[in-house]
């Protein structure tokens, strides 16, 4: 018989007449390994086909095969696509979190469950939609080996049925995901029609939530931070890419080399570019720092544990001034951490990695798009500052799919900094390695093979002088340290400025920056809208600070800094740098579980702090 | 009577011996490594290598100060402890016409920097790498490291128990194709190697005994220029004919192999072991093991293969440098980029 059973709960009944058109969060739970992926990128593409604005997000366990893994997909027609808090329909495909995936959701819920699971007893004021996965996908599926893979493409249909998607969409986006593997796509298309199918016959609509089509997506592509962050680094130039595998990193330097052999072969068949995966982080590091001395364009890419490992490099490259481009995908710590979830936990010692008095230029991307532009300012900041740049991406960001607007052509030149060749130094006559030519603290360089006897300077990580010969004079090392935080210094002014959005007689602001931004972006309306709350927001792009964030706390009654970790990192920082009278000022939205930032949580923090 | 002053003596590039040379040494006086900074000067200034071609790489450690010490004209980075493998990898990815010459020791190669030291030895690199092995840290005032041999007593009184780590059998089985002992004490074998190391195309691993004469140097330790002269056991004379030198010199098979180097150099091993095949990398390594079981000090060309390819045979590079490369080159146009977005819609 048909298994529909509706909750009785009035809630639920009542939502079940007013329609809710696309504004859903839909949950898959499946096992890891079990090829949910692709049913839900079928998902998530036939959403954003429609024209609604849509996201998605894997919540996966540092496992191979087998541990339970959730995906999220938000579909918004006011094109929020932060995580959100409330699960509208889930997916239930896992017999191990089964149980614990339906007491988690709010009345009113709506449940889709495999049949043997029986969960629809477990609650009656949520919405229970039961489908015999195994009975429909035998025949669709002949080779029983291969049903494990199947099965799950099942479900899409059973959504598209559900939520009014038109089967075509799924279609076009399952053929999209399978590219030319015409046989996988037919096998999987039949396994989303029976799912369809199925749905029409036996299932009935008992929940208030639907897709409807919208234009909000024409022209628009869908993309992943890390993937971002490879083209980007692909069209600055870079030309040295040495990294050790860690997750969530690994996917940058992968999708890096898959561009890099599509696009930067020359016309003679050989490479403009090296990769090596090194041995460890120390090695990968080591080796930017040596190409980039030499006059590559060079990066690795890594994570936390790889930052800590790459401490000491970090150090030479800020006391020997040597370029360095290092991405990395923050991830839960301390230590090992949670490797497979999102944080915006390095902020400080990414700031000072290193012993003695050291500062490092850091870059904060907030989406794909910025995550391609900005691989263009490290790799120029890294080499106009002759120093270490750190972009600072995260799991969400840089594992997660985005919708994004597509990037147009870098018009950023590609910056070489002071590099001084042969046909300089016969003018020059000779040069001093870190002398304070220009004022701004950056010294000129030469590269090793420049056909000049004047070319060569001894680099070093120990005391030198400015003609970089060995010195523990006092006066030389203390005038070196003064032009290093000069240089620094001079770096406010060059990395990408605050973005800064203002709401009308708002007196309250708002600091966060990457990630972060869209939980920030609807909890901003909903402030407004539920609590009368109006506030100026100010997103953090680059440290050094540049002068508008001091001008933004001075501005506000109270800024709140909104940010993904324990300890308030990002505001410990603003309290190094802000005068001390703006200090005060400050309030911290700090927290951090692992998941994606959600609106609902900053909204009802703030409000709370608000006396709202 | 007028003379007109002798000009210098000067190399096939024009240049003297003077503009191979570098800064004052620091290190103690009748330091091992102060010799096998004379040898490199000698050698570079005979194979006529520009000194702009050269970046000198080395860790941290006395014999990591050396290159302060020779060819002040060629670029040099003392990095970090032990990791001059990979500062070195990236320098010569970045620019592939670059002679790298890295310099390191026993503590800052065999303790450290261990994990570097055998990754770079895989890789084929195209680099020279000299271990100046003296089996102790001088910088910190005479601990063992870990190329002291079983037994080897520190001025202290302290006895090594730890067996030692042999850089040039891990060099040989992990893949570098050109490994060498040698003495700082043999002028002749040293020179020559170097010059067969500068001709070579791949990894050169030399592992150079270089007494330190303020911590290792007396009765007891087994990396001494006593106990070297002692020791020593030559597995070749060794003779390198230059490709720029065209000498016909004849010589006996039976008795002598001859390797032609990748710039068509002769490096002329006379055999003093006749069975010894230094392009047999399982007898190279059973021979070392060998003269440890025998307590010899072996030195020679352990292993030579001039036909492997390079790491950056492997990388496919492009023959320009990769660091002087136009951005015309390493940014794709416009339409690469709609390309990629249009994939992604």
């Amino acid at each position: 018989m048909a298994t529909t059973d509706v909750g009785l709960h009035d809630a639920a009944g009542q939502a079940a007449r007013t329609p809710v058109v696309n504004d859903m969060s839909i949950q898959v739970a499946t096992a890891n390994g079990s090829g949910s992926q692709s049913s839900n990128t079928v998902l998530l593409r036939s959403i954003f086909q429609m024209g609604i604005p849509v996201s998605g997000k894997n919540l996966f366990p540092s496992n191979i095969a087998g541990l339970p893994t959730w995906y999220t997909i938000r579909a918004n027609k006011d094109g929020y696509v932060a995580r959100k808090k409330k699960i509208d329909l889930r997916v239930s495909m896992n017999q191990e979190t089964g149980r614990d995936d339906v007491m988690a959701l709010e009345s009113g819920a709506a449940v889709l469950y495999d049949e043997p699971l029986k969960l629809s007893s477990l609650r009656s004021d949520l919405i229970f939609y039961a489908v015999p996965f195994d009975k429909l996908v035998a025949p669709v599926c002949p080779e029983a080996k291969l049903r494990k893979l199947v099965k799950n493409m099942i479900y899409v249909g059973v959504v598209a049925k559900l939520l009014d998607i038109d089967l075509g969409e799924v279609e076009k986006a399952l053929r999209k995901q399978f590219a030319k593997k015409v046989k996988a796509a037919n096998l999987n298309f039949a396994a989303a029609q029976a799912g369809y199918d199925y749905a029409a016959a036996s299932l009935t609509k008992a929940d208030p939530f639907k897709l409807e089509r919208m234009n909000k997506t024409q022209g628009k592509i869908i993309i992943d931070g890390n993937a971002a962050s490879a083209l980007g680094c692909v069209f600055a130039g870079c030309t040295v890419l040495s990294w050790y595998p860690i997750t969530p990193s690994s996917s940058l330097a992968e999708n890096m080399i898959e561009y890099l052999k599509r696009f930067r072969i020359g016309q003679d068949g050989k490479a403009t570019f090296a990769v090596v995966q090194a041995e460890d982080e120390l090695a990968a590091i080591g080796m930017v720092i040596g190409a980039s001395w030499a006059g590559a364009r060079a990066m690795t890419t890594t994570s936390g544990p790889g930052i800590s490992l790459m401490s000491e490099f970090a150090g030479l490259s800020y006391y020997a001034e040597i370029p360095a481009v290092v991405w990395d995908i923050q991830r839960v710590g301390p230590s090992t951490g949670l490797p497979t979830r999102t944080s915006q936990g390095d902020i400080l010692s990414t700031a000072f990695l290193s012993h003695g008095d050291t500062k490092h230029v850091m870059l904060f991307p907030s989406s794909p798009h910025e995550c391609f532009e900005m691989a263009m300012d490290a790799f120029n900041l890294a080499e106009q500052l002759q120093t270490i740049v750190f972009v600072m991406s995260d799991l969400d960001l840089g594992m997660n799919n985005w919708m994004s607007d597509p990037f147009p052509y870098p018009d950023t030149p590609i910056e070489r900094g002071k590099v001084l060749t042969k046909e300089d130094l016969s003018r020059l006559g000779g040069f001093s390695r870190y002398k304070d030519v220009d004022g701004d603290g950056v010294g000129y360089r030469t590269l090793p093979g420049t056909q000049h006897p004047a070319a060569a300077y001894f680099t070093r990580g120990s005391g030198h002088n400015a003609q970089a010969n060995y010195s523990e004079r006092p006066e030389d090392y203390e005038s070196n340290m003064e032009r290093l935080s000069r240089k620094f210094d001079q770096a406010r002014t060059l990395v990408p400025a605050p973005v800064i959005e203002t709401m009308p007689k708002a007196e309250i602001g708002i600091i966060a920056f990457g990630s972060s931004h869209w939980a920030l972006t609807e909890s901003r309306d909903q402030l407004r809208d539920e609590h009368k709350l109006a506030t100026d927001y100010l997103r953090i792009r680059g440290f050094p600070f540049a002068h508008e964030i001091a001008d933004f706390v001075r501005a506000h009654k109270r800024v709140y800094v909104v940010e993904q970790n324990r300890d308030a990192q990002m505001l410990s920082l603003l309290k190094l740098d802000l005068d001390s009278e703006l200090v005060p000022k400050l309030r911290s939205v700090a927290r951090l579980d692992g998941l994606p930032m959600d609106a609902r949580s900053v909204t009802d923090e703030i409000a709370a702090m608000e006396g709202k | 009577m007028a003379t007109t002053p002798a000009s210098p003596k000067t190399n096939r590039l024009g240049l003297a011996v003077l503009d191979y040379r570098g800064g004052k040494t620091t290190l103690c006086a009748g330091c091992g490594h102060n010799a096998i900074s004379e040898r490199i000067i000698d050698a570079l200034y005979e194979m006529g290598v520009q000194p702009e071609r050269v970046a000198k790489l080395s860790g941290i450690g006395c014999s990591s100060k050396s290159p302060a010490y020779f060819l002040s004209r060629a670029h040099s980075f003392n990095s970090v402890h032990g990791r001059m493998p990979s500062v070195a990898t990236g320098a010569v990815l970045a620019n592939r016409s670059l002679m790298a010459l890295g310099v390191s020791g026993d503590g800052d190669t065999a303790s450290i920097g261990i994990g570097q030291f055998v990754h770079l030895m895989r890789r084929n690199l195209p680099i020279i790498y000299i271990i100046e092995d003296n089996g102790v840290y001088g910088l910190t005032k005479g601990q063992f490291s870990a190329t002291a041999d079983l037994g080897s007593k520190l001025k202290t009184g302290v006895v090594n128990e730890l067996p030692p780590i042999d850089t040039c059998e891990l060099a040989i089985s992990l893949g570098a194709t050109f490994v060498g002992r040698s003495f700082s004490g043999d002028k002749r074998q040293l020179h020559a190697m170097l010059k067969a190391a500068i001709a070579h195309n791949g990894t050169v691993l030399l592992d150079v005994v270089s007494p330190c004469v303020t911590f290792n140097d007396h009765e007891g330790s087994t990396k001494s220029y006593k106990y070297m002269i002692d020791h020593e056991e030559p597995l070749q004379e060794i003779s390198f004919i230059p490709v720029f030198e065209d000498i016909a010199v004849d010589y006996d098979p039976g008795t002598t192999l001859e390797v032609e180097m990748h710039d068509g150099s002769k490096l002329r091993l006379r055999k003093l072991e006749e069975d010894y095949d230094p392009t047999n990398k399982i007898r190279a390594i059973s021979r070392l093991n060998e003269a440890k079981e025998k307590g010899e000090m072996l030195t020679g060309v352990l292993y030579v293969n001039t036909k492997a390819p390079t790491f950056l045979d492997m990388l496919n590079i492009t023959e320009q440098p990769l660091a002087t490369i136009p951005a015309s080159a390493t940014r794709p146009g416009p339409e690469v980029l709609e390309q990629v977005m249009e994939e992604l819609r």
